[in-house]
């Protein structure tokens, strides 16, 4: 199958390891990757925080860069889920026909990497190999938004060697909430100290997501704390075979 | 008074004296930075909202028709609030031929005004208050006050906060910020029958208010209530309570006055059996309500001799003709969605400036007051959009969706107006995050700077408005070259 990867902004700037675990996930189970070059962000952001007009370019720009592809996959279930809910209306609100059928071309598919893996090819055992003591914490937008269910924990547990531990409170917010995280910079550390409370209490020596600007939030409280916690993307641990570590 | 179904009077975002006794209050992050420092609210909140919370997905997993049973009261309410203006006539129509009489108060001040004019004209001087958000919307209380005119809260919980000279910070348990040892301070202070002795045992607090209550409920003329529903077909109302405190107000006095707002019309009785099996396991995490007290206009020699209703529209109208925001009046006031909200864990009630606090304060209150006044324009950004609130919401009110909604028109008011950093680092950082080529460019510049800004391999201060990040949380120290730039390198020939 001829993949997209939709890397996202932040991904391709803070956390290219992620980006190149998703390239060797699915390299792996035999599909081509391509990275457009044209990519660029979203627009979640801009979206969120009300600037919806700025969106706009945004959206264009992503339909134009992955028209064509048998499916898009990013490491990201808050953008994926800006593309595949909101797109649609923001397309109807711009007036904007051509991108409106763009978007009904691309949005249904492109999808969150752990979904893709586990649901759209069915895959659950991708060969990895992590043995380490590990906890996961369901982001909000992957949860109940784009509802990605339980198909992360199925692929982290068939992960050889891997530990899963519980997350005591798993699916309450981590508090980060996009700008959220700096127009309310106080609420949003409140929440993330009890995020990080139950993360240290689940005594996991990883914590992983499908989502790096959740891990930035709670890894940034953990690294502040020298709390010992590592923060890893799923794709990072599905990445990791026998041979690489 | 005006007549009904002149809807849209009011322009959205114009300024709207809709709940007087809140003009002034701080912005969100103003008021939010204070309430988490605050630990014996914080404490008191988290044993609160994890108790109803988890007593709530309890009741609510009984069901295995829920989701059914909230899709069909999200029906309900959207058919009824596109016929408002039908299914008002209907009501009027019906409440005056079972004896009522019908008054409209466009904003709060004539509901206030209607109010004190039908208790002078009983001539009472004291009224006795079913638990009611509609006035505290209009602030009834202090206008009252202002004419000389007593009112007593009967809730157990709004008389707590009543007494302590507080505001309510919760839809369902208006003292959830309270716990006992500070209930019973107040009482011993600010009852003066309170018994001597005593103490913060529960069943020992509510004997007191009980019997501070008691006379006031046998001698008093007049009663005011909000109402949970109001039936068209019959003209009936419908209040939900679980003290039996409300019930006595609506029986004892001669003169009965509910003040509601318009967008708690049901068409039929057949549509309250939706809402009375959602409305107490998503509010009390009860499988059926305590005390439904329902009445149809007067019943000679049976309860009050005159009833009035007042149907307030302060705002609600110009809600409804937004197709987004408009969801939020199918709100039933349950609160599930304070209690699920990690926000509203954090900070309380107090914080939203409004009688309406949580996620669906968010969305009502700007569309209620407009989003002149800073506390209006913050509110829509007092939210992480986790989504929690939405997957509770027995009518299921896409709150994060009106949220976005809605700071999309904040953004937008202010767009031709003063100068704004945020506007100018959105407007560049929308630059950048569009255009490859420049998104590259500013890439390349953070990989150079990662040695300048990170010491000893960390960010732990940034400049503002990004400070309040670091405050608490190190920064990501940009890597060596972005994933473009890799791919660029090692694969270039092959995109």
């Amino acid at each position: 199958m001829r993949i997209g990867l939709f890397v996202t902004c932040l991904t391709d700037t803070l956390y290219p390891d992620t980006g190149r675990a998703v390239v060797a996930v699915l390299e792996r189970l035999g599909h081509q990757v391509d990275f457009p070059a044209a990519q660029a962000c979203c627009g979640q952001m801009h979206f969120n925080t009300g600037y919806r007009r700025e969106a706009v370019p945004m959206a264009r720009g992503f339909t134009a860069a992955f028209g064509g592809y048998e499916a898009v996959v990013t490491p990201s279930a808050s953008c994926a889920s800006m593309i595949r809910e909101y797109y649609p209306a923001l397309a109807s609100e711009a007036g904007d026909a051509g991108l409106a059928r763009a978007v009904a071309e691309v949005a249904p598919r492109t999808y969150e990497l752990s979904v893709f893996l586990a649901d759209v090819l069915g895959v659950t055992d991708v060969g990895a190999y992590f043995p380490h003591k590990v906890t996961y914490h369901p982001t909000c937008h992957g949860l109940r938004m784009l509802k990605v269910g339980d198909a992360p924990l199925r692929l982290l547990r068939a992960v050889r060697g891997l530990n899963l531990t519980d997350l005591p409170d798993a699916e309450a917010c981590c508090g980060f909430g996009g700008t959220f995280a700096v127009k309310n910079a106080e609420v949003s550390a409140a929440i993330c100290a009890d995020k990080v409370a139950a993360v240290r209490q689940s005594g996991a020596e990883v914590l992983c997501a499908a989502d790096n600007s959740c891990l930035m939030h709670i890894g940034g409280a953990l690294q502040r704390q020298r709390s010992g916690v590592a923060v890893m993307h799923l794709a990072e641990i599905l990445a990791r075979t026998e041979e690489t570590r | 008074m005006t007549a009904p179904g002149q809807p849209g009077q009011l322009a959205a975002g114009e300024p709207h004296p809709g709940m007087p006794t809140y003009l002034g209050m701080p912005s969100f992050p103003d008021a939010a930075r204070i309430a988490v420092a605050d630990s014996q609210l914080r404490a008191n909140l988290t044993h609160a909202t994890h108790t109803i919370r988890a007593k709530r997905a309890g009741a609510v997993a009984e069901l295995a028709d829920w989701e059914q049973l909230r899709q069909a009261a999200k029906a309900i309410k959207d058919h009824t609030l596109a016929h408002l203006d039908t299914y008002l006539l209907r009501l009027e129509e019906n409440v005056t031929r079972a004896g009522g009489q019908v008054h409209w108060a466009q904003d709060a001040g004539e509901a206030n005004a209607i109010v004190a004019g039908l208790v002078r004209a009983a001539g009472a001087d004291s009224v006795v208050k079913v638990k009611s958000m509609a006035t505290q919307e209009t602030g009834l209380n202090e206008a009252l006050a202002a004419d000389g005119i007593s009112a007593l809260e009967t809730d157990l919980a709004e008389l707590i906060v009543q007494l302590g000279h507080d505001r309510p910070s919760h839809i369902l348990v208006p003292a959830i910020h309270r716990n006992r040892a500070e209930i019973r301070e107040i009482f011993r202070t600010e009852m003066p029958d309170a018994p001597a002795g005593l103490t913060d045992d529960p069943p020992a607090l509510a004997a007191a208010a009980r019997s501070h209550l008691r006379q006031a409920f046998l001698s008093a003329q007049v009663g005011v209530s909000g109402a949970n529903f109001a039936i068209a077909e019959t003209g009936s109302l419908v209040v939900v309570e679980s003290e039996g405190n409300g019930r006595m107000c609506v029986t004892l006095p001669r003169t009965l006055i509910s003040v509601v707002g318009v967008e708690k019309i049901l068409p039929s009785w057949r549509d309250l059996e939706v809402f009375l099996a959602l409305l107490p396991r998503s509010s009390t995490a009860e499988r059926m309500n305590p005390y439904t007290s329902t009445w149809t206009g007067i019943t000679p020699g049976d309860g009050p001799e005159n009833f009035h209703l007042v149907l307030l529209d302060n705002g609600r109208t110009s809600a409804l003709a937004d197709p987004t925001g408009r969801q939020a009046l199918r709100c039933i006031r349950c609160s599930a969605c304070l209690n699920v909200c990690p926000v509203y864990e954090r900070v309380g009630g107090h914080a939203y400036g409004s009688p309406y606090p949580g996620p669906i304060g968010a969305i009502i209150s700007p569309q209620l007051r407009g989003i002149a006044d800073p506390v209006d324009a913050s509110l829509p950004f007092a939210s992480t959009l986790c989504g929690a609130c939405y997957e509770v919401c027995p009518v299921a009110i896409n709150i994060p969706e009106a949220l976005v909604h809605l700071r999309a028109k904040v953004v937008d008011a202010k767009r031709e107006k003063n100068f704004s950093p945020e506007r100018v680092a959105f407007t560049l950082s929308g630059r950048v995050l569009r255009s490859p080529r420049l998104l590259a460019a500013a890439q390349r510049a953070a990989s150079a700077s990662r040695r300048v800004v990170a010491r000893k391999g960390r960010i732990r201060l940034l400049p503002p408005p990004l400070s309040g990040w670091t405050e608490t949380r190190d920064a990501p120290v940009p890597p060596p070259e972005s994933f473009r730039a890799w791919w660029a390198r090692t694969r270039g020939n092959r995109s």
